[in-house]
């Protein structure tokens, strides 16, 4: 089920075009490592919103529960202890899907509709649509989908798509008690680094700044980190994610078959204006968009 | 909090120690983050454990458990010795200048007047010299060698940077870095917050952990102004509510104190309360404390306290001795108790040495547990494996269990750490049988005092004559607690000056300030008054505008006393009256009277060349450095062991009775099953983690989700010793029992050099236990020791000695 009030920008396997009426902005979450006291609420507010419960488990030597992301733990704090010149840091970081602008997952995903991303830039899994084929954990860059051993269907964070709709803030941003997850318009998310990371250049940190990886075109979640130049240092986030090249694959097999599909639509939308004007859609017409499509897909 | 959590964001430095602020206080830590933020404040954290405040610190010192007094004292020495104090501050608001008895000393690790058959001291030397105007005698030139500044001068001249990183294990550069910033709040345009909480209060010289705090903030000129204080951050919700209304077995409510049991003559016991100023000009406002107690009185014994009968004073208990829980628990353990009641209370898990809890539950005829939930406390007699290895059949006790409504199923005001008392609604109705506390009670209240009707009994009157005015006896409503809390008039309240009545008999008072000795009114907490009056409830205001921006929200809530925010906030400004930092000013004197940004902590209309302390509520008028005859152990705090210490010795002093606390109460039995660092050789502290909350959480699937299994820290160093890999499993003993838990080997806790020696910490969390959906674990308290501050008795929790060896088992 996809939410009528986000429009969809990308659909996984699909070639429909996106609906270009409304004017969405592009929002992002901030994670600002340098004031993220590794408390959980983040995890436990996802838990409660997202009513998922993952198994008690166990203490595996570490202070990170759950262990690792799972189809119910949708994020997961991890602990990172460094030493650097003989300083200790405990680097802290709230890990989960970073919805990328150029999303692997989505387009490594074979089943129509099963990821979606809206242009607001949330980056959502559609279970009804999902075939449990995986192919959206080897797509993606930074180790996030997860399918579940319950149901087969892949799971991840969905960056609360349906608080966003109705105006809310995620609920880990809306729990966080010490401002270290915020919430908003993108462009205003990075200005607030940009002021975050002045001040902890400012205390030392020469190396601060923020995680917005173009290799993946950027993400929707970001993070302002104090050693930008070590990412992997916070518990394995990756220097220059990017596409794994079986995707690319995947996607240079599929590509005749979607300029078809493109060119299918825009000579479909060329009649269509032609003969009917822009506002009115037969159903001929429609019908025939849509064999189009599938064809095309096949 | 002598401040409150907002003002945390006007500090330009914050010093986390005795605590761990992020992690127990993730909420208030907002604040922190908050003022580093907004005045680029620095964070400074001392602790054993390099905690979660840790990691977002700009300084972390580390420290050994228990030995903070040293490392207080090598401040307080560092900065009288650079000078580094707001000298308009000290020399006007404090005792700097007051002359000390002749025959105080210390010498070698004691205090004058010392008895060691008694383990306590005769304090008499520990005093003021008087002259004959019957003032105190002063130095305002402080040179005489007998006033407060000299002789604390000398007494921590002692405490040198090579002695604290003898003591504390603190290398000497981060020692010195930390003393360097907090020097830097010695300006009155910089202020120093500190945020301390258990891990002051729980040792056996917790209490003078704190003063050594306080002391240092006074010499910074710290007290009463926007961004300083000293500041407890309470443990529980409503711990701050717990104190205030004198839920301890020595206090009334409103820090009045029950009579001792030589105390059977009402005026002398209103005389000691009462002092007179020490100082001329001086307002020592506890001499209104009749004004308090007889409204007291009156709205717990109405008409039944009369004049005549010296307002029921007869029906107070006259106490013998403290009955903290220690010595409840001692009692108890010899056998001295028949039944005991626990309401909202878990002590199996969170008093210390559970063996001997255990025992002694297991000697009473009956026990009455009031809980939302099933407690350790509750199921004692019952067998789970390890965890309690009891044989049921051997315990007679008989349990009466009986459900009582968590917060959130009820209406009420919690009093948070910033003394707020907040009006809450309940969330959801209790589940199954459950009851709320008041009702519980007022059925135990109401069988009680008809069984004395019919039967009689010694003494009865105090029970018959209990005022219970509510509108359902079995019931009774938390507004109408409140209000009767809040206090109200008795008879028309006509003003002393031209004889208007203010207030009609019946209606609600507006503060403490209208309270009367003549039996006229009744209050029930006389700092709460105001807080529901004739006006409404004040604790449900919800307007948080901040005209100043300074986070004094004046119309949010309500806090005690009379919506004062900042406590002394009189010393913010100098002598004069004018703002001592005017960025930030809290009130100043407008030439006709006293205002501000907060509700003056001071008379409203003392000019201030009437030289009127801003220390109101001591009889001197200004904050003690020297704390007369006040606490057990000594007028200056003086670093001793903990009871169990990992270095065998006191490297302050060759003293063998000035080894521990000297003045700390240790019951017989207790003193044997104290570990030595021959056997035990690690120190060993207990503490809260973010993911829990004391012993409640575990029995909610999301925390347990969280952190799920018991787990004990130590450092790498420690585990390549001992060939412990992160993730086995241990076993941690003390002299008086082991647990087992998970090992997470951590970089964050660091074997520390101390008197030439090599200490490891252990660092053991305390949430698990064997009821609830958690994976079951151990109390941990079955490893710590049954010895407490020797003021407070509060346990000694944060410093003791184990040992821990690797487990062949996987959980």
């Amino acid at each position: 089920m996809t939410l009528q009030s986000l429009d969809i920008k990308r659909r996984s396997a699909t070639t429909t075009p996106s609906p270009q009426a409304r004017q969405t902005p592009e929002i992002a979450k901030l994670i600002d490592v340098s004031a993220c006291t590794g408390c959980k609420a983040c995890q436990s507010a996802c838990m409660e919103w997202n009513d998922l419960r993952p198994e008690i488990g166990h203490n595996a030597g570490r202070l990170d529960n759950p262990a690792d992301l799972s189809d119910a733990a949708w994020t997961v704090v991890r602990f990172t202890e460094t030493e650097r010149n003989g300083r200790l840091e405990w680097l802290i970081r709230k890990s989960g899907c970073m919805h990328c602008s150029d999303p692997g997952c989505l387009k490594s995903c074979p089943s129509p509709g099963a990821i979606v991303q809206y242009k607001n830039g949330i980056v959502d899994f559609q279970q009804e649509n999902c075939i449990g084929c995986g192919y959206c954990v080897t797509g993606c860059p930074f180790n996030v989908p997860r399918v579940s051993p319950r149901d087969d269907k892949a799971y991840k964070c969905t960056l609360c798509s349906d608080r966003v709709a109705v105006n809310l803030a995620p609920a880990c941003a809306k729990a966080c008690p010490t401002g270290a997850i915020r919430f908003g318009a993108k462009e205003d998310m990075k200005a607030h680094a940009e002021t975050r990371v002045a001040e902890l250049k400012e205390r030392g940190y020469s190396q601060a700044g923020l995680y917005d990886p173009p290799g993946v075109g950027g993400t929707h979640v970001m993070y302002v980190l104090h050693h930008a130049d070590q990412p992997e240092s916070y518990g394995g986030l990756p220097a220059n994610p990017s596409i794994s090249p079986l995707v690319e694959l995947w996607k240079g097999v599929a590509k005749p078959l979607a300029t078809l599909a493109l060119a299918g639509v825009a000579l479909g939308s060329l009649f269509h204006y032609v003969t009917k004007g822009p506002n009115e859609v037969s159903k001929e017409i429609e019908d025939e968009i849509e064999r189009e499509d599938r064809e095309a897909v096949k | 909090m002598t401040n409150h959590w907002v003002d945390i964001g006007n500090a330009d430095v914050v010093l986390v120690m005795g605590g761990n602020a992020a992690e127990a206080h993730p909420v208030g830590f907002k604040w922190v983050i908050e003022a580093k933020q907004r005045n680029k404040a620095k964070l400074i954290v001392v602790d054993p454990r390099f905690t979660r405040s840790a990691s977002v610190a700009d300084i972390y010192a580390p420290i050994r458990t228990g030995t903070d007094i040293a490392f207080l004292g090598g401040v307080i020495n560092y900065l009288l010795d650079k000078d580094k104090i707001q000298h308009e501050y000290v020399k006007a608001y404090t005792d700097f200048s007051f002359l000390v008895d002749d025959g105080y000393d210390f010498e070698n690790g004691l205090f004058s007047g010392y008895d060691a058959e008694k383990r306590g001291y005769d304090k008499k030397t520990w005093n003021y010299v008087k002259g004959e105007d019957g003032y105190v005698k002063t130095d305002p030139t402080l040179q005489n060698p007998r006033c407060v500044y000299r002789l604390m001068k000398r007494h921590y001249s002692r405490y040198t940077p090579e002695m604290v990183e003898k003591i504390c294990g603190t290398p000497r550069e981060a020692f010195l870095k930390v003393c360097e910033t907090m020097a830097s709040t010695a300006t009155p345009d910089r202020a120093m917050t500190i945020l301390y909480a258990l891990g002051w209060t729980q040792h056996s010289q917790g209490s003078q952990i704190i003063r050594a705090g306080a002391m240092v903030q006074l010499l910074l000129g710290n007290i009463g102004i926007a961004g300083g204080g000293v500041n407890a951050l309470r443990g529980h919700s409503n711990i701050q509510g717990l104190t205030d209304l004198g839920l301890m077995s020595n206090l009334l409510p409103g820090y009045m104190t029950l009579p001792g049991d030589k105390e059977t003559d009402y005026a002398a016991y209103i005389a000691r309360r009462a002092p007179r100023p020490m100082r001329p000009n001086q307002l020592s406002y506890w001499q209104n404390y009749e004004k308090f107690h007889v409204s007291l009185m009156k709205a717990w014994f109405g008409d039944a306290a009369t004049k005549a009968n010296d307002w029921a004073f007869d029906y107070l208990p006259k106490l013998d001795t403290l009955h903290d829980v220690l010595r409840v628990f001692e009692d108890m353990y010899q056998g001295k108790m028949t039944g005991y009641f626990c309401q909202g209370f878990n002590p199996l898990a969170s008093f210390p040495n559970k063996a001997k809890l255990g025992a002694a539950l297991a000697k009473l005829k009956y026990l009455v547990v009031i809980d939302p939930l099933s407690t350790e406390t509750s199921e004692f007699w019952k067998n789970f494996g390890e965890f309690n290895d009891v044989d049921p059949a051997k315990i007679q006790t008989t349990v009466f269990r009986l459900p009582s409504t968590c917060f959130a199923e009820e209406d009420g005001s919690l009093v948070n750490s910033g003394r707020w008392l907040q009006w809450h609604w309940k969330g959801a109705e209790p589940p199954g049988e459950a009851r709320g506390d008041a009702a519980i009670m007022a059925g135990i209240f109401l069988r009680l005092r008809d069984k004395y009707r019919k039967e009689g009994g010694a003494f009865p009157d105090p029970i018959l004559n209990l005022t219970w005015p509510y509108r359902d006896p079995h019931d009774p409503a938390p507004d109408e607690v409140a209000r009767e809390y809040n206090g109200k008039a008795l008879a028309d309240l006509a003003d002393p000056k031209d004889g208007k009545i203010f207030r009609k008999a019946g209606e609600q008072l507006d503060s403490f300030a209208q309270l009367r000795a003549d039996g006229s009114t009744s209050c029930g907490c006389w700092i709460f008054s105001g807080a529901w009056t004739q006006a409404g409830n004040q604790m449900a205001r919800r307007d948080n505008s901040d005209p100043w921006g300074h986070g004094q929200t004046l119309n949010w809530a309500w806090a005690w006393p009379v919506n004062r925010r900042i406590l002394y906030n009189r010393a913010s400004a100098d002598p004069a009256g004018r703002p001592f930092n005017p960025e930030k000013k809290q009130i100043w004197w407008n030439g006709s009277a006293w205002t501000g940004t907060d509700v003056p902590d001071f008379a409203a209309g003392s000019d201030p060349a009437d030289g009127m302390g801003p220390f109101i509520m001591n009889p001197e008028g200004v904050a003690r450095f020297f704390a007369r005859e006040m606490m057990a152990e000594g007028p200056f705090p003086e670093h001793y062991e903990p009871f169990e210490t990992p270095i065998g010795v006191n490297p302050m002093n060759t003293n063998p009775r000035a080894l521990n606390n000297p003045a700390a109460r240790v019951f017989r039995g207790d003193m044997e099953v104290f570990g030595t660092a021959r056997d035990f050789p690690y120190a060993a502290t207990t503490y809260r983690l973010t993911e829990h909350f004391h012993y409640w959480t575990k029995h909610v699937r999301i925390n347990a989700i969280l952190q799920p299994e018991q787990f004990v820290e130590i450092g790498e160093d420690l585990a390549s010793e001992k060939g412990i890999a992160t993730g086995d499993r241990v076993k941690v003993r003390s002299n008086r029992g082991y647990i087992k838990a998970v090992a997470v080997v951590t970089k964050r806790i660091k074997a520390l050099t101390v008197n030439g020696q090599k200490v490891h910490h252990v660092g053991i969390p305390i949430h698990w236990g064997f009821t609830g959906v958690a994976r079951q674990g151990f109390l941990s308290n079955t490893l710590t020791p049954f010895v407490g501050d020797a003021n407070t008795q509060t346990p000694e929790f944060k410093s003791f000695l184990v040992n821990i060896e690797k487990l062949q088992e996987r959980s």
